[in-house]
């Protein structure tokens, strides 16, 4: 593993859609490297024949029958949108159709 | 057929992203009810929505047909698989991110046979396999409605469970695309898994096409070509698409690596607009889900709900029943119709292709002129035997056959019943045969002279006369022995 990579705070930024002013690119920059670096402790430690795992608990197959329940009632769903019309929410007109 | 036109000197590779809304009752990781055509945002609750503090439970439904559907193609079923969250702003998922399976898919590898086009309807095409890379299973997204200032989200397809299947690029025509979609549809159809209706969204398609020069082993740019929402469009849109780049190439132009939108109407792509960082979708595990353990009594279980897949039924009852690739390709494709024969023919396998005559011209057609389905229509598979049965024995002529045959069909009975009811027996009489034919016989003296000069057709002559007289209940084999018989002794 390479010495921990230069964060580029802009790209972080848009992806967050977050507007960060000079002061706070700097600010969370450094923030944002210390906390990797501090991750990567973990490269330390050996870890040959363990098995990989999202999770720190062996719990598996956590599902429910497939039998349905109410939904929530559309007023209650819409209640706190900004903007509604004919029962939907409204959003700014989206152009990225990917 | 549409792809015949392209040019030899180049070979156009396709592989396709499909994906099918998984037919449960409720969605993937909650419990309110899936549905199409309901009134907007009524099919949503606090996961739907990503409202904080929402968790989502998986469907062990969804999770069985996915498993079934990698059984189905031979696919190698993951012991454990996890799930991930794919991060992206889009109005049409509401928590940001989209739960979907990364590096751990639940289905790898595995394969689709395909029957390509033969060299005639009445002919059986070669057949082949196209490779699958891997099958997972997701959440469905929203709808967005757009209008002139501002776009409309309703949530009611969000968290639909959805397979994504990946083809290796395996595909050279529109019609293989054609072929795969097909075989796919009803392998899918007949598990029970989903209706993989187009029209409504069920089963969706994007292509990845590239060409080549025939023999250049390095794959060319590939374009991706989304909004395929019909078989049919499949098909224009990959040939369509497979043309303009070969034209493109022919001009000395490079293709541009991109998305573009094929416009069913106007039957061209265009360009799609995207955002660079747009692919940027920061996966990792979704810290709210456990993952999912596969053991061998599960898949035991499932094994044993895989149905016979299409090509397989087809050559089963080329051995079994002897009938013809025309007969099998109308009744193989549909679950329901081959199933039906299947009732119809047991205990009568040596009869086993007129009855299937029966079913693939006269019950298909009287179920489309009166709009009925196998389901609700009246006549007994048990029945069509009998039918056959009393043809073959010289109960009823072909004719009266199928006199009877509507009549069964109204009513729900057996052929018998209809026989006795309308007085429709053969007559076998050979007194009351031989009056009609000595009549017959004396009326048509050109007729007698022409046969007796050894014209064989001549005989007919008087067959027609012999039936009108016994309102077609005559038996025509008898008839003929008594009217060859009467004009050698004469």
């Amino acid at each position: 593993m390479p010495e921990t990579r230069q964060i580029d705070i802009d790209y972080v930024a848009r992806l967050a859609r977050l507007a960060l002013t000079d002061e706070e690119k700097a600010l969370f920059s450094r923030q944002l490297a210390d906390v990797l670096h501090y991750v990567e402790k973990l490269n330390e430690v050996d870890v040959d024949g363990v098995e990989p795992s999202a999770h720190a608990f062996e719990v598996v197959n956590v599902w429910q029958d497939d039998v349905p329940a109410r939904p929530l009632p559309t007023e209650a769903a819409l209640q706190n949108a900004p903007a509604v019309r004919d029962n939907m929410f409204v959003v700014p007109k989206v152009v990225d159709e990917a | 057929m549409v792809s015949n036109n392209i040019s030899g000197e180049y070979e156009a590779v396709i592989g396709l992203e499909v994906h099918v809304q998984i037919r449960t009752r409720s969605k993937m990781f909650t419990r309110v009810p899936t549905g199409f055509g309901e009134p907007p945002n009524t099919l949503v609750d606090p996961v739907v929505l990503g409202l904080p503090g929402a968790l989502p439970v998986m469907n062990k439904a969804a999770l069985d047909a996915i498993i079934l559907t990698g059984l189905m193609f031979e696919c190698d079923i993951a012991p454990v698989c996890k799930w991930d969250r794919k991060n992206y702003f889009y109005p049409d998922s509401p928590k940001n991110y989209q739960i979907s399976q990364y590096d751990m898919p639940i289905c790898a590898n595995g394969r689709v046979e395909i029957e390509l086009p033969g060299p005639s309807r009445n002919v059986m095409g070669p057949h082949r396999h196209v490779r699958l890379t891997r099958i997972h299973l997701e959440e469905d997204v929203g709808k967005l409605n757009h209008f002139a200032n501002d776009s409309l989200v309703d949530l009611n397809r969000a968290g639909t469970p959805l397979v994504e299947i990946v083809t290796e690029p395996d595909m050279h025509t529109a019609d293989e695309v054609f072929a795969f979609l097909t075989a796919l549809r009803q392998a899918m159809v007949a598990a029970g898994i989903s209706d993989c209706d187009m029209e409504k969204g069920q089963m969706r398609c994007d292509a990845n096409i590239s060409v080549r020069p025939v023999g250049q082993q390095t794959l060319g740019t590939k374009v991706e070509l989304k909004n395929l929402n019909s078989i049919s469009g499949v098909r224009n849109g990959v040939d369509y698409e497979i043309r303009r780049q070969i034209a493109a190439l022919q001009r000395g132009e490079t293709i541009v690596q991109e998305t573009r939108r094929f416009d069913m109407e106007a039957l061209i792509s265009t360009p799609m607009r995207t955002k660079e960082e747009a692919h940027d979708y920061r996966y990792f595990p979704d810290p709210d889900l456990m993952p999912v353990r596969v053991d061998q009594a599960w898949l035991d279980r499932l094994r044993a709900r895989v149905p016979e897949l299409a090509f397989d039924k087809q050559r089963r009852f080329f051995e079994q029943y002897k009938l013809p690739y025309t007969i099998t390709s109308v009744l193989v494709p549909d679950r329901a119709l081959s199933d039906w024969f299947e009732a119809a023919v047991d205990g009568h396998v040596e009869r086993a292709q007129a009855i299937a005559n029966w079913i693939v011209n006269d019950l298909l057609r009287e179920l489309a002129a009166t709009g009925q389905t196998l389901a609700d229509c009246r006549i007994q598979p048990s029945h069509i035997a009998g039918l056959v049965e009393a043809q073959e024995s010289g109960v009823i002529s072909s004719k009266i056959a199928r006199e009877v045959f509507a009549e069964m069909f109204q009513t729900g009975e057996s052929a018998a019943e209809v026989i006795e009811r309308k007085g429709l027996r053969q007559t076998s009489d050979t007194a009351e045969l031989e009056k009609w034919c000595a009549e017959a016989i004396a009326g048509k003296p050109q007729s007698v002279a022409d046969f007796k000069a050894g014209n064989e057709k001549a005989i007919n002559a008087f067959k027609g006369p012999v039936m009108k007289a016994s309102r077609g209940k005559a038996n025509p084999k008898l008839v003929d022995e008594i009217l060859r018989r009467m004009l050698a002794e004469m």
